[in-house]
């Protein structure tokens, strides 16, 4: 699903390497030697129970958080070697959507999303505004929504104006925290299907955290399990349901599990 | 940037209509050729086709597609046939997704002229500011009726909340309180001072310090650092239980926010500014005395006589009568502006500022009428 015209020179290749992670809290272990790859045009869906560092594991591959120890790999490129500007260039491509948005409060969605091509762009106004309108388009969101104001917003378009100002840039990579929670199943199945659609036209690779069942078994390529400070299995959703491991067990076969199963 | 990463070619020849697009088109490029794409255009049109060539393109983003998309829309409204040629199927399928979007949106509706403008916002201020006199008079009158009732049933006045307030508005104040009378009322005696000495009348210092101290200054500046620091918490307090929707569960619960949130915070203002400003009198007096032993050596003893004969009892009770008024203002706008909430926490940060400079102000529009209504009675 990778997109031949944009890289040519990194195919096949696992677009974000995590090796040997560790990270603690006030001496509260989260990850140990935790390791993870992501395939480049996947989408991957992170699963854990509650505290075991799912949005920790996402906040240390973007750099929201400094690891105690291990090796993060994103485009083939070390970002404990990488100088501050190299840093910069690597941090405009990949976008993240945070939990309820992060839109912020004082800018209009439009504004929003420019916020990228203002900063690191020199780009006229017209053409500013004609690009923020495809993105808040693309994103399922219709006109009125431009010049509105974060709080004027559902918590559902707050999501996905919050999808729109990460697709700004065109990033090669999107990392999502939980993009279904707090939707009613309609708007989590709407916006499933749009990370989707993004994903096929744009030629994404996506990286979430969920603990969505329907968007685990309808959008996710594979599924990442973290338990035991660890990743303790990859795999698609029927190497899931085969696994023996009691937690994978209980999670994969539970009721809320076979209803999304019958259903999906 | 690099002006020549991207570039397109138009051929306007007799039986065909081309324009080839090559190089990388992305975000970072594509305002290189932003105008220049707006003025495509063609003398004949009538049913020609014209071909939308990528096959020269080396990188497409979406910012690159909607170029290319709109160029297309831009042709056909002239008259073309579109047809696009040399499109990879990852390509195809990122101008599929573009061109379901539909078409550009007008972001920055006619607003009118600027005056126009200006004068809208005007009024809306002036009607905001009318509202908000109605609206604080409207809460004036339900606390007060809400306080009626507690007074009527004592056992419904809450008894831990109104002390717990007492002491973070009144006792914590205290330092701050005083520190800042002692230097006031010392720097009133030292330029007083300087000034009388002129006149050969500096025996006067005393009489201005204990004029000034008890009727206003004591009393305002201990208001305006209560409007500063308990006005304000009170908007940040119940601000912030406004927005986590803690007042809508009391509300839930048959508990009446006015008489849990409110009436102790303006109970506590209430019993506490006036201590407060008297201590601030006295400190300030203090303040005024030793400036006035190290400037004009006189004796303590002396200081002391002299201002006893400066000043009577309702020097003193005018200053001390106005502080529960004040403090009532002060809490009412405080509490009120912490209810008026909605949501976000930008608007806790709004409200606070807007319940600080409201109580201020108030204060001293509030001391001028007092001044006039105690030259009016003659005290």
């Amino acid at each position: 699903m990778s997109q031949t015209s944009r890289h040519t020179n990194e195919q096949d290749d696992f677009i974000i390497q995590v090796r040997g992670l560790d990270n603690s809290f006030d001496g509260h272990v989260v990850h140990q030697n935790l390791s993870l790859d992501v395939k480049r045009g996947e989408i991957l869906g992170i699963v854990g129970g509650s505290g075991t560092g799912k949005s920790v594991l996402l906040r240390s591959i973007v750099g929201l958080r400094e690891p105690q120890a291990g090796d993060l790999s994103v485009f083939g490129q070390r970002l404990k070697d990488l100088t501050e500007d190299e840093r910069q260039a690597i941090e405009q491509r990949w976008g993240i959507l945070f939990q309820d948005g992060a839109l912020f409060s004082a800018l209009s969605v439009a504004e929003n999303v420019q916020v990228a091509f203002r900063e690191h762009l020199s780009m006229k106004p017209s053409l500013m505004d004609e690009l923020a309108g495809l993105k808040i388009r693309l994103v399922g969101l219709d006109e009125g929504a431009c010049s509105k104001y974060p709080s004027e917003l559902s918590g559902g378009m707050r999501k996905r104006a919050g999808l729109a100002r990460a697709l700004a840039l065109d990033p090669e990579i999107v990392f999502l925290d939980e993009p279904t929670a707090g939707l009613d199943p309609i708007g989590a199945h709407a916006f499933d299907m749009l990370i989707k659609d993004l994903q096929r036209a744009l030629g994404l690779t996506v990286f979430m955290v969920t603990h969505d069942l329907d968007t685990l078994s309808t959008v996710c390529d594979r599924i990442a399990v973290l338990a035991d400070k660890q990743v303790i299995l990859v795999g698609t959703m029927d190497d899931m349901l085969q696994s023996t491991h009691p937690w994978v067990r209980e999670y994969f076969h539970g009721p809320r599990a076979r209803a999304a199963r019958s259903s999906g | 940037m690099d002006g020549e990463a991207l570039s397109f070619h138009v051929i306007d020849e007799n039986g065909t209509f081309q324009v080839d697009f090559a190089g990388e088109w992305t975000v970072r490029h594509v305002q290189s050729v932003d105008d220049r794409l707006k003025t495509i255009h063609s003398q004949r049109v009538a049913g020609r086709e014209a071909v939308l060539s990528l096959g020269e393109v080396s990188r497409l983003d979406t910012a690159g597609a909607w170029m290319i998309e709109r160029t297309a829309s831009q042709l056909e409204a002239l008259g073309f046939t579109v047809r696009r040629a040399g499109v990879s199927p990852v390509q195809q399928a990122l101008l599929d997704a573009i061109e379901h979007t539909g078409t550009s949106i007008e972001m920055h509706p006619n607003e009118g002229p600027w005056y126009i403008a200006v004068l809208e916002r005007m009024g809306a201020t002036v009607r905001q500011i009318g509202n908000n006199i109605l609206e604080q008079l409207a809460f004036f009158g339900l606390v007060i009726t809400t306080l009626g009732r507690a007074i009527r049933r004592p056992s419904r006045l809450r008894v831990v909340p109104l002390v717990h307030h007492m002491e973070k508005a009144g006792l914590d104040a205290l330092p701050i309180v005083a520190l800042m009378t002692f230097l006031i009322g010392a720097v009133i005696a030292q330029q007083g001072a300087v000034q009388l000495q002129k006149l050969g009348a500096e025996v006067y210092t005393v009489n201005l310090v204990a004029i000034v101290f008890l009727r206003e200054v004591g009393l305002l500046l201990t208001a305006i650092i209560v409007a500063g620091r308990s006005g304000s918490a009170f908007t940040a307090e119940i601000g912030s239980m406004k927005m986590r929707e803690e007042v809508d569960a009391m509300r839930t619960l048959g508990l009446d926010p006015i008489e849990m949130l409110v009436v102790p915070r303006v109970l506590a203002l209430v019993i506490t500014l006036p201590l407060l400003t008297f201590i601030g009198d006295i400190v300030g007096l203090i303040g005024g005395g030793v400036a006035v032993w190290t400037m004009l050596d006189t004796t303590p003893d002396a200081y002391l006589v002299q201002l006893r004969e400066a000043s009577g009892f309702w020097t003193f009770g005018v200053g001390l009568l106005k502080a529960p008024f004040m403090a009532l203002v002060i809490a009412m706008i405080g509490c009120r502006a912490g209810l008026n909430v909605s949501g976000s926490a930008e608007s806790v940060g709004r409200q606070t500022t807007s319940s600080v400079v409201q109580s201020i102000f108030m204060v001293i529009v509030l001391d001028a009428a007092f001044a006039i209504f105690f030259t009016g009675v003659g005290i």
